[in-house]
């Protein structure tokens, strides 16, 4: 069973069933799962996670839906990973990266959509839906085609290449609309009035949907050995991940899986092409003002973020930090992470690394500080970014001739491969 | 001026079920007004106690964001849509 008790408007505190209800429909608050702490305390333990499958399914006890079959690709339980090599070119102590791309379709969207259709199924809807910047796409597609259900899945007409074929091929229907994410989303919030008996995994679901993303805390304190890190960095489109990040780590103390509710500090990181969040946060506003978006980040580009002043208010409150980097510094950043600890991240993880290095070099992340960055998608999604950035050193005549008048190592290089085979 | 409001499933209740109604006003503001006096109940819904939008209702005026023109006193021509939807989560 899980240990829902509810729902209830996270504005005005009304309560409602746990339906298919994603608004308050009274002041159109959003509304959050509501659940029973002290039977979660109850039953849950380390030892009980310690026992669970490999994938999110293993903290089943904190999430808002049980199915003993979930629709499931194996989501989550992904990599942390020590970055000494990132962290001293960063001048940081102690930094890990949670690796979400290897995810299933390749981003952190797997965690909340496995959450949101298993919870759908269970509500008996035939349909999975979506409006998408391009990651959330391919992990519905994918997992609708896994559980046997119908997809609709709408994109801006822009998007990477590989994000419009990573959803196609599983063979629901994919419409691109003439317009940014903002105008794909507002049709979708009017599409879901048209046809209820769809889930809108953003919409009507996003209850539960977005109680997917605390599996990255659950996960980092885990993997940490129980222990929470002092400051974590996390990207924001619409700002749910940020703040069931945070959600995350608290719960881990209520329930007793942490000693205590930790502190942890929570930095948000945004492109400067669409940065309404990261705005707010510099001017000292309660305002998000929305933006038109204009970045290479194209998983980020949600001008009108719809958890953006509950992310503020996360931020804020936890003392962290939010920034903004153009889209010369993302390529930087993922170039920076590729060259450094060899994963291959997205734009997305590109905007993570190049604000986790802004707010270190302004000292606004410690070096006395154990730091995890979220890099939650993967790069192959998004290659025509770093079109004309990187690519072959040298193209050459398949000869021993060509290959050493293109290809001069210099001295120190050599050496550096000499002793690291000698290691 | 006449013009059309789509409603959201979650204010069909204070319609009588209709997902589109007309009314005249010269603005949005104004349109708003008179839903709220064509169908009572909707100020509540939609305005905070400053007589602002709510944080969380989106306004559209021929599906461009009411906050990127305007505000409430963006003038309406004949025969345009205006349409209140909730605030979605991202993808």
């Amino acid at each position: 069973m899980d240990h829902v008790t509810g729902l209830r408007c996270r504005e005005c505190g009304r309560a409602f069933p746990a339906e298919a209800l994603h608004v308050c429909d009274y002041c159109f608050g959003p509304l959050e799962v509501a659940y029973d702490y002290e039977a979660i305390a109850a039953r849950t333990s380390r030892e009980r996670i310690a026992e669970g499958p490999r994938s999110i399914w293993r903290y089943r006890d904190l999430l808002p839906v049980h199915d003993e079959a979930p629709v499931d690709l194996g989501a989550g339980f992904t990599p942390l990973v020590r970055a000494e090599r990132l962290a001293a070119e960063l001048g940081l102590g102690e930094l890990w990266i949670k690796d979400d791309t290897a995810n299933p379709t390749g981003s952190f969207k797997d965690r909340v959509v496995s959450v949101a259709l298993t919870k759908a199924r269970q509500l008996g809807f035939k349909v999975a839906a979506c409006a998408s910047t391009g990651n959330l796409a391919n992990s519905v597609a994918a997992h609708a085609a896994r559980a046997g259900m119908a997809s609709v899945v709408l994109i801006p007409h822009d998007l990477e290449a590989a994000k419009v074929m990573m959803t196609a091929v599983y063979g629901g229907t994919l419409v691109s609309v003439e317009g940014n994410y903002d105008d794909v989303n507002r049709l979708c919030a009017e599409l879901t009035s048209e046809h209820p008996s769809w889930a809108f995994v953003n919409v009507n679901v996003r209850t539960y949907y977005a109680e997917g993303s605390k599996t990255l805390a659950f996960e980092v304190a885990e993997q940490l050995g129980w222990q929470a890190p002092d400051h974590v960095v996390v990207p924001i489109a619409s700002g749910s991940q940020l703040v069931k990040v945070a959600k995350g780590f608290a719960e881990l103390g209520r329930v007793g899986l942490l000693d205590e509710v930790p502190e942890v500090r929570i930095s948000g990181a945004q492109a400067q092409g669409c940065s309404p969040v990261a705005t707010a946060f510099a001017e000292g506003s309660d305002v998000i003002r929305p933006v038109k978006p204009k970045t290479i980040a194209k998983s980020l580009s949600i001008g009108n973020p719809a958890d953006g002043w509950y992310a503020l208010s996360a931020i804020r409150s936890s003392g962290g930090s939010c920034a903004s980097v153009t889209d010369d510094e993302v390529l930087e950043g993922i170039k920076l992470l590729a060259r450094t600890e060899g994963i291959f991240a997205e734009t997305a993880g590109g905007v993570t690394i190049a604000t986790l290095a802004k707010l270190a070099a302004q000292g606004t992340i410690r070096r006395d500080e154990r730091v995890v960055a979220l890099v939650t998608g993967h790069g192959l999604k998004t290659v025509e970014a770093l079109a004309g950035s990187v690519g072959p050193t040298a193209t050459i005549a398949p000869t021993l001739d060509a290959f050493d008048a293109a290809v001069q190592l210099e001295g120190d290089l050599q050496a550096t491969y000499k002793q690291e085979s000698h290691r | 001026m006449s013009v059309s409001i789509r409603i959201p499933a979650q204010l069909r209740t204070l319609t009588a079920g209709a997902g589109e109604v007309a009314v005249e006003g010269q603005t949005v503001g104004e349109a708003l007004g008179a839903l709220d006096v064509a169908y009572p109940g909707f100020s509540g819904r939609l305005f905070d106690d400053d007589g602002g939008l709510r944080r969380f209702v989106n306004v559209f005026l021929a599906d461009e964001d009411v906050r990127f023109l305007g505000g409430l006193g963006t003038p309406v021509a004949s025969g345009q849509t205006i349409s209140i939807v909730p605030a979605v989560a991202g993808g």
